[in-house]
Order: C-alpha cells, then sequence, then structure tokens
C-alpha cells in the first residue's frame, strides 16, 4: 500500500518541476536548517540512517540514496512524504514542521545548483 | 473529523473560535488534512473503524494559554490528549486513545530554560526533543550529557512521563526527573518539589520539596499537563569502555543472572546491559537455523563452543574515570569467573569529549548520550512500524528462562513466529530488573494486524498469570493491561480513579490514558 502511494506520489510530481517558483538564497539556507534538523539523521550518508538505508533498498542503485544527493525531488514528492509519511516514516505535523518550512525545505532540496552535502552529521562536537 | 462525545457541531464550533482567540487560528487545527497528521503512523488499526481519530489539534505556546485551553475544555466536556513531540511511536503516537478526543500539541513549547553544567541539571518545556537539548549543549560546549532513548525525536518531558529508559547512568528518565510545573484540569498551576518555594534556588537539586510526593501521579497518567520539568544531568565522564563476557553453557544463566545483578546493583556496573541468548544472534547464522530446527540444549551448547561464541552473551558498559573503569572490569571479570569456561572480550572504548569524526563512525552513539534514529531501520527497508510487548521480569536465570519458553509457547499456540527480535538482549533499563521487548510489526493489512492483536492480548493474560506485567503499553492495550493490575479486586484502579474524579471532575484529560476513565465514560464502558 505505502510502496504505491510512493510510485503514485513520484509520478504525480514529474513535469511539476518547471513550474515550481525560484527561492532566493534565505529562503534555501532556511530550507537546510530544516532539513538539518528533521530529515539528516534518517536520510543523511554513513552508516545506521534508516531513510537512507529504506532509499537504497528501494532504488537498488538507480538513484542515491542519500537524500542531499537527489536531483529528481519536486516539492510535491517531499510534500507528499512530509504530509503522508511513507514506511516507517511518520507524517509531519505542522508545530514540527510549518508549511513555509516545508516550502523552504522543498526549495532546499530541489533549487540547489548542484547536489551537496551541506548539513552537518549533528551539530558541533568539542 | 468526529466530534468531542457528547458535544454539537455547534458548540464544538463556538469551542474552536474561542480556542483560536487564545492561541491563533493558524494552531488550531480542524480540517481534515491537518487533523490526520495526528493520526497514528503505526496504528495496530490500519483500515480499521477502531482506529482513534481526533476531532481536532490546538497548539498552545506558553503555560498561560495551556490553562486558558483547559478551563475551554473544561466549559464544554472536550476531551483532550496532551502529546510534547507527538513521537511516541510504538506506543501510539500523537493519536489519543479515543476518537473525538482534541490533541493538545505541546510542540510548540520547546524553550530550554537552563542547562546547569556546575550541578549538572536542565529545566526545560514538553516540546524539547533530545536532539534539541543536545545540539544546545554541543553548540555551548557544555560538560554534561544528556541520557536519549532510542528514538531521539522523543520528548525529554514526554519520555521520561511514560518511563522510558536510555543507556547511561541517567537511564531511568523518571526517576532523573527533579521537578514539575503541572496545569491541572481546573487550570490551576503547581510546582512540585522545591519549585513550591517562590524564587526556590533549588527547584531541580532536591526532588521531595516539603510533604507528599506528587510527581509520580503525573505519570502514565491523565490528572495534569505537564509544562516544565528537570531533569539530572550526567558530568561528562573521562571515559566509556564496554566489555563482553560470554558463558559457555545453558545452565549458565543462573549465576551469570546472579553476578551480572551484584554488579549492577552495587553500581560496578553503571549503564544499561542486557543477557543475550546465542539463538537470537543477528544476523542468525544459516548453521544456527538449522541446529535450531529440533535440537537440543547440547546441540546448541556444540554449536557455540565450534563457533568460538557463548550460548549467553553479555555486554558490559562502565562510565567514569579510565582508571576507575579499568579497575572496575577487572573486579567484575574476577566475579564473573565462578562461571567456568567464561571467556572475555574488550570492547568499544573512548575517552571525552569525542570529535565529529568519532562521532560519524559510530553505528549508534545512544548509549554515549548522543540522540540517533538509526532504531528505526529495526524492522528492515520495507517496515510499516511497530509496537512493543515489554514486560517486567526478576533479574535471575530462572525468569529469563520461565519467561522466554512462556511468551515462545504462546507464539507457538496461535500459530506465529516468536516476536524475540533477533540480536535483542534481555535489557536491564530500569534498575533491579529486566525488561523483555518483543516486537510486534505494523501491517497495512486487516487480518494481520487482528492476528497481532490476539497475540498480544494472549501474552498479556499469560504474562500477568505467572506475575510478569508491563511497564508501559500502546493505548490500544492499556485497559488490557490496567485489568491484569488487579490485586484486591482493582484497588489501584480504583485509587486512580478516585484520584481522576477528584482532579478531573469534567474528566476532560486523556480519557483512557494508562486505563483510567473519568466517572461519565466508565459508566458507558461497564
Amino acid at each position: 500500500m505505502r510502496a504505491a502511494a510512493w510510485c503514485r506520489i513520484a509520478a504525480l510530481s514529474v513535469g511539476l518541476a518547471a513550474i515550481s517558483f525560484a527561492a532566493d538564497e534565505a529562503t534555501i539556507e532556511k530550507g537546510h536548517q530544516v532539513y538539518a534538523k528533521w530529515c539528516l539523521p534518517c536520510h543523511g550518508a554513513g552508516d545506521g540512517k534508516p531513510g537512507t538505508i529504506a532509499s537504497a533498498a528501494h532504488y537498488k542503485g538507480s538513484k542515491p540514496a542519500v537524500l542531499e544527493e537527489r536531483t529528481d525531488l519536486t516539492p510535491e514528492m517531499i510534500k507528499g512524504f512530509v504530509r503522508n509519511g511513507v514506511y516507517v516514516m511518520p507524517r509531519f505535523r505542522k508545530t514540527e514542521i510549518t508549511d513555509a518550512e516545508l516550502d523552504a525545505l522543498t526549495a532546499y532540496l530541489t533549487q540547489r545548483s548542484e547536489p551537496r552535502s551541506r548539513a552537518p552529521v549533528m551539530g558541533p562536537h568539542r | 473529523m468526529p466530534l468531542p462525545p457528547g458535544l454539537s457541531a455547534k458548540d464544538f464550533a463556538d469551542a474552536l473560535k474561542q480556542l483560536r482567540g487564545i492561541v491563533g487560528k493558524e494552531w488550531v487545527f480542524s480540517e481534515a488534512e491537518d487533523v490526520n497528521l495526528y493520526r497514528d503512523a503505526y496504528s495496530p488499526f490500519w483500515h480499521e473503524q477502531e482506529e482513534p481519530i481526533p476531532s481536532a489539534a490546538v497548539a498552545p505556546d506558553s503555560v498561560e494559554q495551556v490553562q486558558q485551553v483547559v478551563r475551554i475544555a473544561n466549559t464544554y466536556k472536550i476531551p483532550i490528549w496532551t502529546i510534547s513531540t507527538g513521537k511516541n511511536l510504538g506506543y501510539g503516537g500523537s493519536a489519543p486513545q479515543s476518537s473525538g478526543t482534541m490533541v493538545l500539541d505541546l510542540k510548540r513549547m520547546n524553550r530550554i530554560l537552563e542547562v546547569n553544567d556546575k550541578n549538572h541539571y536542565a529545566l526545560v518545556e514538553p516540546g524539547v526533543s533530545y536532539f534539541d537539548l543536545y545540539r544546545y549543549i554541543q553548540e555551548k560546549g557544555l560538560k554534561v550529557w544528556i541520557d536519549c532513548p532510542d528514538p531521539g525525536w522523543g520528548s525529554l518531558i514526554g519520555n521520561a512521563l511514560e518511563r522510558g529508559g536510555g543507556y547511561t547512568p541517567m537511564r531511568d528518565h523518571f526517576d532523573a526527573h527533579c521537578g514539575m510545573e503541572v496545569v491541572l484540569a481546573n487550570g490551576d498551576v503547581v510546582r512540585t518539589g522545591m519549585g513550591a518555594l517562590p524564587n526556590s534556588k533549588t527547584w531541580q537539586q532536591y526532588k521531595y520539596g516539603f510533604g507528599p510526593y506528587v510527581d509520580g501521579i503525573f505519570s502514565q497518567s491523565n490528572l495534569g499537563v505537564v509544562t516544565k520539568m528537570g531533569f539530572w544531568l550526567y558530568p561528562e565522564p573521562e571515559a566509556y569502555f564496554s566489555g563482553t563476557v560470554m558463558a559457555p553453557k545453558h545452565d549458565d544463566i543462573f549465576r551469570l543472572a546472579e553476578v551480572l545483578t551484584y554488579l549492577m546493583n552495587s553500581g560496578t556496573v553503571n549503564g544499561t546491559t542486557g543477557v543475550l541468548n546465542t539463538a537470537n544472534l543477528a544476523p542468525p547464522d544459516p548453521a544456527l537455523a538449522a541446529v535450531r530446527v529440533g535440537a537440543s540444549t547440547s546441540d546448541l551448547e556444540r554449536y557455540v563452543a565450534e563457533k568460538n561464541l557463548g550460548y549467553w552473551t553479555v555486554d558490559l558498559p562502565f562510565y567514569g574515570p579510565a582508571k576507575v573503569i579499568a579497575a572496575q572490569w577487572e573486579f567484575a571479570k574476577e566475579k564473573l569467573s565462578v562461571i567456568p569456561g567464561v571467556k572475555f572480550q574488550d570492547g568499544a572504548s573512548y575517552r571525552f569529549p569525542l570529535s565529529a569524526e568519532q562521532v560519524a563512525k559510530i553505528l549508534n552513539p545512544v548509549p554515549l548520550g548522543i540522540p540517533s534514529l538509526t532504531t528505526f531501520a529495526i524492522g528492515g527497508p520495507k517496515s510499516q512500524g511497530h509496537m512493543w510487548f515489554s514486560p517486567i521480569i526478576p533479574m535471575t536465570g530462572e525468569a529469563v528462562l520461565e519467561a522466554t519458553a512462556l511468551f515462545d509457547q504462546v507464539y507457538k499456540d496461535l500459530g506465529s513466529p516468536s516476536g524475540a527480535l533477533p540480536g535483542f538482549p534481555i535489557w536491564s533499563f530500569f534498575p533491579r530488573a529486566f525488561v523483555i521487548i518483543y516486537f510486534f510489526p505494523i501491517e497495512h493489512d486487516v487480518e494481520k494486524n487482528r492476528k497481532n492483536r490476539e497475540i498480544f492480548r494472549r501474552l498479556v493474560k499469560a504474562a500477568a498469570e505467572k506475575g510478569f506485567g508491563e511497564y508501559r503499553t500502546h493505548t490500544a492495550f492499556m485497559n488490557d493491561i490496567m485489568d491484569v493490575y488487579s490485586y484486591n479486586n482493582h484497588a489501584l484502579r480504583r485509587l486512580h480513579e478516585t484520584m481522576k474524579d477528584t482532579l478531573d471532575p469534567n474528566g476532560i484529560l486523556a480519557p483512557g490514558k494508562n486505563g483510567i476513565w473519568p466517572r461519565r465514560m466508565r459508566k458507558a464502558r461497564a
């Protein structure tokens, strides 16, 4: 059921990326902060990241498993996953990620000039 | 969305209008697309009518707003279900126990009010997660550790109130708290312990204050809304070391558990450990799987001898000064040497602070007080979620054998494979007792979920008949478990109900939480 939802969200979002609005650097930076806080612990690089593990199993190398390395994400796809959840990933409430923060997140993940990993693994360590 | 029980659509609309006036219209959620975000992502009732659906959600930003929300709920008799970060996944998530209840979402109350690294404590609001507090401490360079449960996005307050556990010397999270601020059902604000003293200088340094110690009645309960809570933190230790103990024979469990109990109760071992049966090794060895089919104890003993493993394996964690840890490990080995053929192996060893590069190389940093979400890989990449059966058992070899055999038999009787998770030991999250944690996958399949609920309920009853009870449970089973805590004609539940009816006469706070129902809903349930 969830796998079907995954495919449906992905299919619906094809072609919609072109009509998304260009975001400014401040929005993208805010999106980076949202990503670092909410997405990175599951979708970052390295071992033990459940989202990265699930993506690797799902795409079997046809797409990068690390979310920040993806270049095919669309705002609708990202919003669909965040608000509906998928597999073990729960839905995120608006007290966790507001609609404005979700817009910034989608800007960060879809409008960067190139794939990059800017988020720190886990804050500064002494 | 369902209406709160007994409330007309007009009255509910009036109440929502008043709530919007208090918290702002953007923080009252009544549209389906927003309210559905509060449904339990790991519900054992997927595609079934029994899944609890909230009527709405309200998200205040301050204690004063919580007071006003509670007063409105009282006026209209709207049941409200409090969540902190809403990440109690596996135990109900952000959803209420019954449909029509309105969620009181405290996620916006996410202030870290104080962290003191000289007296080692913190004071936080409910929306503060383990990640939040950890990042704050790192950014400020403070010399204190938090203790996290496996899911780092949880709330310190929510997890402690659910009496969750972690790994370090501060692993009993409710026990590690010091002082609360609570909004009662009538809107009054109470501070417990030394917090009752205006301008107290020791709210987070002495738990008990003066008079009856009431903090416990606000844990796993529905008698108040906790809006602040203090926690004792662990001074950053100099070192961590983990040593592995391998006992070769099945019957070694008796002496192993006895010595382990001594080591833990004496404080020699000062973190969470667990006893792993080799039969539960992860990843499973195909050769072991073959041996297990109809295998005798001696077959398994021969297998572990050939593989140079232990029949029972225990990892002992030590936190503190490096020289002391070395002495503790030597002492532990000396005590455990009463087990013939026991083997020891040095494990992970760290000096603190760690660099970011060191942290990045640690697969599961949670035992080092570093929050993570690694645990959510537990059911595999296609997992839809999980829930847990988690009874407390004595810290003895006899109990380990009795309980595991009992639960395995329940699964067998119901024609299902055991829920014992490969690689999962029998844990010691809490002092003086073990907790067994069995894994239940959440399926988006009605029949599979029904089967799992049947197994779960049989396990609860089988455990109770032998004197074992759960420390915590999913909202779906709260009534079942409260039912078996039945000494003296359910005297404990009757006491809970007396307190409930006194402190919350309109029954607005979290009806059904931990099997405690307000009078007006008890009658309907009888």
